[in-house]
């Protein structure tokens, strides 16, 4: 007899969904089959049952191959590279749950530690750019039972967020939206004729880095002032007529992603977004999103939120919280050699970093805390594969509204592994002896 | 557990209605006892010092989301202000909105042990309570909000109390909850739409229903339900010139409700932060204070509480599920503008703001907030507060102590006003030689929050069979002093116990407590419509599922749990 577990929480991207059903056998070890995940989703579970996985942790030796350590001398090394470390980089913590987070927090906070998580080389600018002007939000079942404007910018759901567009944003029935997708206007502005793109009512196929003009130029034309003929590419009759059909909603959303938040223009794109959405809000009711990548990214910035006041890019060097970005994100601080050992949890630098950064973590002592192989176990001295959380381990992330919901333990972790908050806290408890505190 | 005898302080006490007079307080296994009944307790010379119980606070915002966005958007706030950890304590910063380890700190430095989280978004609650964990020391709750929840707003348009009552209990118990919170009535559903509901009879969008039938009915239900506390209400309109007169018309939806709780209190309405309620005039160049009329009003009815939302002159950070009013307040000072509207619950804004003695109106409202409290007839209704970020940061309150305690503290203030002649016409505070002495002070910081939650069982006292929460102040009533001496007194208490367990020593915190999370359990007759409707909205609306609603487990990892029955 198999057993089936409902209202799973799929840890795999930021749209968080809690509906998934997975078929696990009998005896609880086994995880056969999962139901309405989207093909990413899907994969993330059926992975944790490779059977190759590596389930001990390893350390790299002079020749390069991998020799297999025991969990507690992983732990000795974690905590005797971090506590000799002038300035240690605990980098990642988006793909693990807010438990583990805070363990992490107080590993930083006794070795002074520079704390950053994967919105440094993703989202990271909106959160700048909503300390410059705020950030006008809801949660995405207002979307879903209200909005009729639905425009996404530099960001591409259909493949990035597979689920977002029928649970939330496009086609969903909800309380005041029972007409579906057809009761709702879709624009899509984005250099490229995407998946998204092709399924929007309308779509602004915007010259590449020129998002800024855009975006102000909607804010000119919500005012009826003129606009030059073309703007970023787009006819100014178009630019217009979507700035009439936002104001003229009830509801308008914006989500946004990388392809505003990391080119030209920045964290400076993304404050123009936000006036946008504040302009809207003279006129009718408008919310604008962050399409945040990892499952628990925003988690991540919560916690630390709550326990330093910052929500990436946290230096912890000199005692107490500081934060500046541009000093103290991951990639200034490896490039500019200001650190000397990398510690990574829940993210894979190695395959989204700059060369030049992967360079340096290869040549620092470094450890990869991570339950797959991937480029950062590769270039990393020590890995320690860890059980996965959300298939094997539950705890608490944070959607992309910064909803927390608990994910779910479905299936047993393979016999012996650690999960990411078990094997942080003996890091820390080793730290702990070793600075006699 | 550890037995001390707190010796020869000034006891200030409204439970045991000790007004100064030298006393020793008996601490054993984490309550109040005899002195007899201590056998080799440790000593504390309090002598020339004055004893009070811990403090309550029954209005803050401390923990969960809104207060988070408050800390991640304003990096400004702890410009200078970050302190490295040292002993047992950890990393902190921030000032307006303080870091959840400071957040214990700061409170227990001023007396402080139990604090209530005033308004918590039910689907956020996991939030909340991960932060309340996080906050050392304290005891805490927190309120959910109701009064835009559509659950509530369809029951209550047909007047359904035993089916508000089913969801409220069931609420509660989703999201660990401590009371009833109202935060503009109607008017964040509106806000939903870029609409607010301006008066208590102003019909909400498509619910057509009224803001006085939520108000009504949200006291009715919870009266049905005998909670702790009585219904805790921000009423619509806040902030706004001439506003009074819907704060009125809201104490008088409480008119004829007689209290049914088993916990002591005496009132069916507590309203909070009603300084930024209580504004006459019709624009902010002739605003003025009604204090004299709110306070009329309150004191000839006693089933009405109130704290004060006591304006401190700083710059802060305002946060509320009042949507519309957060909108409201960005249009006015220009400053950065979160905004978080949650589906089917509720909304909320945040938006920094100085409150400058320079600006005519933010020196008006401070005369207003003293006035209230100032013109109280009985301080067990009348509660200190700033609202906490909003009308100023907590750690201001030992000097609301000084302005409330001393009248040259205030005349000092009011001649530094740069409008000063404006806002004395506005006001009725220059004409108030009223000064509150400190058995009062602990009425309204102690013994009455306390009664207000139905928890006078517990805290706000020293009586023996209490909690063992008691603060020592280096002040000694009996010599002369001048105002800023009780400011600095009260904001650095010299010894702290909490349940029993000593805190701070000699202005050092030594111990991180064991800090409990309250909520109420109130159990109801079985209700299947209610739960029928439940299943359904979860089914159709929300975006979570109902079983990944429920908060329990490692959230409250030291709940103390109050158990309510209402099924007769």
């Amino acid at each position: 007899m198999t057993k089936t577990v409902t209202d799973v929480v799929c840890p795999f991207c930021g749209t968080l969904c809690d509906d998934l059903e997975v078929v696990v056998s009998d005896d609880g070890k086994k995880l056969l089959e999962v139901y309405n995940a989207c093909a990413i989703g899907a994969e993330k579970f059926l992975h944790s049952q490779a059977k190759d996985r590596i389930t001990r942790p390893r350390m790299r030796q002079e020749d390069g191959s991998w020799k297999e350590i025991s969990y507690d001398e992983a732990a000795d090394y974690t905590a005797r590279m971090l506590a000799d470390a002038k300035k240690p980089l605990m980098y990642g913590w988006s793909s693990t749950n807010c438990e583990a987070q805070s363990v992490g927090s107080e590993i930083g906070e006794a070795v002074g530690a520079v704390m950053d998580n994967t919105a440094t080389v993703c989202h990271g600018t909106s959160l700048i750019a909503v300390q410059d002007i705020g950030i006008p939000s809801c949660t995405l079942g207002e979307v879903k039972n209200r909005a009729d404007r639905i425009l996404f910018w530099g960001c591409n759901p259909a493949h990035a967020h597979p689920r977002h567009m029928s649970r939330y944003s496009i086609f969903p029935r909800g309380f005041f939206t029972g007409k579906g997708h057809t009761g709702r206007k879709v624009i899509v502005v984005d250099p490229r004729v995407t998946d998204t793109a092709r399924v929007a009512d309308v779509h602004l196929q915007i010259e590449q880095g020129h998002d800024y003009e855009l975006l102000d130029a909607l804010r000119v034309a919500f005012k009826g002032e003129q606009l030059p003929d073309v703007v970023a590419g787009i006819p100014k009759a178009k630019i217009y007529e979507v700035a009439e059909t936002l104001k003229s909603g009830r509801f308008a959303i914006i989500f946004f992603g990388m392809g505003v938040t990391q080119s030209i223009g920045k964290n400076h794109n993304i404050d123009a977004a936000i006036a946008v959405t504040r302009d809207l809000n003279e006129y009718t009711k408008a919310a604008i999103m962050p399409m945040r990548g990892h499952y628990n990214v925003t988690g991540s910035g919560q916690v630390w939120g709550w326990q330093f006041g910052f929500p990436f890019a946290v230096d912890l060097s000199r005692g107490f919280a500081r934060y500046n970005p541009g000093e103290t994100t991951s990639n200034d601080l490896l490039r500019r050699d200001e650190v000397d050992a990398v510690f990574v949890l829940g993210s894979d630098p190695g395959a989204h970093f700059p060369f030049s950064s992967v360079r340096k973590i290869y040549d620092l002592p470094s450890v990869a805390v991570e339950p797959h192989e991937t480029p950062t176990t590769e270039i990393c001295k020590v890995h320690v594969p860890v059980a996965f959380v959300g298939v094997e381990v539950g705890g608490c992330a944070y959607r992309m509204d910064n909803v927390p919901i608990e994910t779910r333990k479905v299936v047993d972790a393979p016999e012996g592994m650690m999960t990411d908050e078990e094997f942080l806290k003996s890091v820390l408890m080793r730290v702990r002896e070793i600075k006699g505190v | 557990m550890a037995e001390f005898l707190i010796k020869n302080g000034f006891v200030f006490d409204p439970i045991l209605g000790i007004k100064g007079d030298v006393a020793d307080i008996a601490i054993k296994d984490g309550k109040i006892v005899e002195t007899s009944a201590v056998t080799k307790p440790k000593i504390i010379d309090a002598s020339g010092k004055t004893v009070m119980a811990g403090g309550v606070d029954i209005h803050a915002h401390v923990a969960g989301p809104k207060v988070n966005i408050g800390r991640n958007f304003r990096p400004e706030d702890k410009l200078f202000n970050c302190t490295p950890g040292h002993g047992i304590e950890r990393m902190q910063g921030g000032f307006s909105v303080p870091t959840t380890i400071r957040t214990g700190y700061n409170y227990a430095r001023m007396g402080y042990t139990t604090v209530m989280e005033a308004a918590m978004p039910p689907l956020y609650a996991r939030h909340t309570h991960e932060e309340m964990r996080d906050t050392p020391i304290l005891d805490q709750g927190a309120y959910p909000v109701f009064g835009n929840n559509w659950f509530v707003l369809e029951y209550l348009k047909n007047h359904e109390i035993e089916n508000t009552a089913a969801y409220i209990a069931w609420l509660l118990r989703a999201t660990k909850g401590y009371a009833v919170k109202v935060v503009n009535p109607g008017g964040t559903e509106a806000w939903a739409w870029g609409l607010n509901c301006d008066n208590v009879h102003d019909p909400v969008p498509y619910f057509d229903i009224t803001p006085a039938q939520i108000i009504k009915g949200l006291i009715e239900a919870n009266e049905y339900l005998g909670l702790p506390h009585s219904m805790h209400m921000h009423a619509n309109n806040l902030g706004n010139p001439g506003n009074y007169t819907t704060t009125l018309d809201s104490f008088k939806l409480s008119e004829g409700i007689k209290p049914n709780s088993k916990f002591g209190r005496d009132q069916v309405m507590h309203h909070t932060h009603v300084q930024f309620h209580s504004y006459g005039g019709d624009s902010w160049a002739n605003v003025e204070s009604k204090a004299k009329e709110i306070m009329g009003y309150v004191n000839s009815h006693d089933n009405i509480t109130i704290d004060m939302g006591q304006v401190t002159l700083d710059e802060t950070t305002t946060m509320t599920a009042d949507g519309p009013f957060e909108h409201h307040l960005t249009e006015l000072n220009h400053l950065k503008w979160a905004n978080a509207d949650v589906e089917l619950e509720t909304g909320s804004g945040v938006v920094p703001y100085v409150y400058s003695p320079n600006i005519k109106v933010c020196a008006i409202q401070w005369c207003i907030g003293l006035e209230l409290a100032l013109l109280a007839k009985d301080p067990m209704r009348v509660f200190m507060t700033t609202d906490h970020p909003n009308a100023g940061p907590f750690i201001r309150y030992p000097r609301i102590m000084k302005w409330l305690m001393s009248q040259e503290a205030r005349e000092q203030q009011i001649d530094a006003f740069k409008h000063k002649d404006k806002v004395v016409d506005a006001t009725n505070l220059a004409g108030i030689d009223r000064e509150l002495d400190l058995y009062e002070i602990a009425q309204m910081t102690r013994a009455g929050p306390a009664k207000s939650l139905g928890l006078a069982h517990m805290y706000g006292g020293l009586a023996p069979g209490l909690e063992a929460d008691v603060a020592v102040f280096d002040f000694n009533p009996n010599e002369s002093y001048v105002p800023d001496d009780i400011e600095n007194a009260f904001s650095n208490a010299r010894h702290l116990f909490k349940a029993g367990v000593q805190i701070i020593s000699d202005h050092e915190i030594v111990s991180n407590g064991n800090k409990r999370t309250l909520w109420v359990n109130a159990r109801v007759n079985e209700n299947p419509q209610v739960m029928r409707d439940v299943k359904e909205k979860f089914l159709r609306y929300y975006t979570v599922t109902l079983n990944n609603y429920e908060v329990s487990g490692h959230y409250l990892p030291n709940p103390y749990v109050i158990e309510v029955d209402a099924t007769q």
